[in-house]
């Protein structure tokens, strides 16, 4: 029971961790991409600026619109933050650690339905974005919310078809039994390349990162959503895209590409602890490499209109996703019977 | 677990008093999602994981997005509420009066709440949900996705441009 929660809270220390060094990379990685040298003047190579733009973020005026509505203007920043921050619990960080006797499994929950929990809570994490700009009461905000809720309730359709072809794989929701598959065989990506290159297609846009970003497209909308908020309110925002960020790289890395899974490691004839160590490096690595993905581009494309996206959500991803649905439920009945 | 099961029904019954009560939409459609999220703790509590994650998607994750949606793009408040008149009112209260007396009856004569089959832990699985959809009711889960397809035909053929309006 304590270590569950000793997991829990090095699990929430870890991921607005990595959260705050993404916002750091994020711009390191983008004056790299424009021949600049970035934020070097907090701290050695500019190390310290996540804790500086924090600290700056908190000392700021609060300020709240004079017709915003109240508590739905507090309660968007907040739903955003925390269905964030739910879905790292059912993600298996690691294989079964050897603790003095006492096997501890370095998963906080491993429910029958891990991936449908994962689906559902950005399902809600929606609601965050389209109460905060309704409850601004500001234009921008209003259609940066709608925005939001069209193209996420858009994208989820293909993102769900192409969870589905991967079921049918695997033929289990539960997100350590799809690693334990992927140690004793293949990793999932050798199988499903269509459905992975629908999958993270789909976790751009839900993660409303570019060249998806259009519900805070500061060309057209300002600010979007976040244009009336101010101080750690639109931190919480700002913040609460890293963290996406951050839990789809590991979701991308659970799904296709073996989670913890290092290849041949568990050959060499290391001790337990060290291989699950080891693994969890492993997943770490692929999780960074997924981060850098998404930068590289953010940094690389140009944002789709509003018209362009609907089209490539409704006529290409979905019918793609179907496709692959097919065919993936005739190679398994070719290769096993029903 | 029982007193958990006490949270989840106050939070269920108080916030579908919420969704009646509310004079704001926006409020309304919240209180129908708080409602909706504590139904799904219910089915938590009967082991119904699968359940209760479908619920969550499709409920909240999706119809509720799509009523706040619809009610943020009409902008609906209180000015722009229809008024009743006062015939409609009276009616109204009496034939809630009239459900309340026949409600009130039915618990006089004492309703028998037995459960028709003895509780199994696992029904709310996804193993026994797919087994029982696909074997059992197969019949009816097909003829309720055509459904839901012909639903679909129907708001595209409603919301499709006329492209030449004289060969209509």
């Amino acid at each position: 029971m304590i270590a569950i929660v000793i997991f829990l809270v090095a699990l929430l220390l870890v991921t607005l961790g990595v959260a705050a060094y993404a916002t750091y990379a994020e711009r390191k990685v983008a004056a790299f991409m424009q021949d600049r040298i970035g934020p070097d003047r907090a701290g050695p190579f500019g190390l310290l600026q996540p804790i500086a733009d924090g600290v700056k973020m908190i000392m700021k005026e609060d300020f709240m619109p004079a017709s915003a509505n109240r508590w739905l203007f507090f309660l968007g920043p907040a739903i955003a933050m925390t269905t964030a921050l739910l879905t790292g619990v059912v993600i298996p960080w690691g294989g079964t650690l050897d603790l003095g006797g006492t096997a501890f499994t370095l998963q906080v929950a491993d429910p029958d339905i891990g991936i449908l929990y994962v689906f559902a809570m950005v399902s809600i994490g929606v609601y965050g974005i389209m109460l905060g700009g309704w409850a601004s009461n500001n234009k921008y905000a209003l259609y940066g919310a709608i925005r939001a809720a069209s193209q996420m309730v858009s994208y989820e359709l293909a993102m769900g078809m192409s969870i589905v072809a991967l079921v049918i794989l695997t033929g289990s929701l539960s997100l350590n039994d799809i690693v334990e598959q992927q140690r004793a065989g293949l990793w999932n990506i050798v199988y499903q390349p269509l459905g992975f290159l629908l999958f993270v297609i789909c976790a751009f846009a839900e993660c409303n990162r570019a060249p998806f970003d259009l519900p805070e497209c500061e060309t057209e909308l300002v600010g979007g959503y976040h244009t009336e908020y101010s101080s750690m309110k639109l931190g919480f925002y700002l913040f609460a895209e890293y963290v996406n960020m951050f839990i789809s790289s590991a979701v991308i890395s659970t799904l296709f590409f073996g989670g913890y899974d290092v290849p041949f490691l568990d050959g060499l004839g290391l001790p337990q602890n060290v291989t699950v160590v080891l693994g969890t490096v492993g997943l770490f690595l692929k999780i960074t490499f997924f981060i850098f993905l998404f930068m590289w581009v953010r940094w690389t494309l140009p944002r789709f209109r509003y018209d362009q996206l609907m089209d490539l959500g409704w006529k290409s991803l979905i019918p793609l996703a179907i496709l692959n649905v097919l065919l993936t439920g005739v190679g398994y009945y070719l290769k096993n019977g029903i | 677990m029982l007193t958990l099961f006490y949270l989840f029904a106050a939070i269920s019954v108080l916030s579908a008093l919420v969704v009646v009560a509310a004079r704001s939409p926006v409020n309304s459609v919240i209180a129908l999602i708080v409602c909706f999220l504590s139904i799904a703790g219910h089915y938590i509590l009967l082991n119904a994981q699968f359940l209760a994650v479908v619920h969550i998607i499709v409920y909240t994750g999706a119809i509720m997005v799509l009523f706040l949606f619809v009610i943020m793009l009409l902008n609906l408040n209180r000015s722009s509420e229809p008024q009743k008149s006062l015939a409609t009112r009276v009616a109204a209260v009496v034939a809630g009066g009239l459900v309340l007396l026949t409600l009130l009856a039915a618990v006089r004569q004492g309703i028998s709440v037995e459960p028709a089959r003895d509780f199994d832990i696992g029904t709310g699985l996804v193993r026994s949900v797919g087994r029982s959809l696909f074997n059992e009711f197969l019949l009816p889960f097909e003829v309720s996705s055509v459904l839901f397809l012909s639903a679909m035909v129907g708001a595209v053929m409603l919301g499709r441009r006329e492209k030449n309006p004289q060969a209509a």
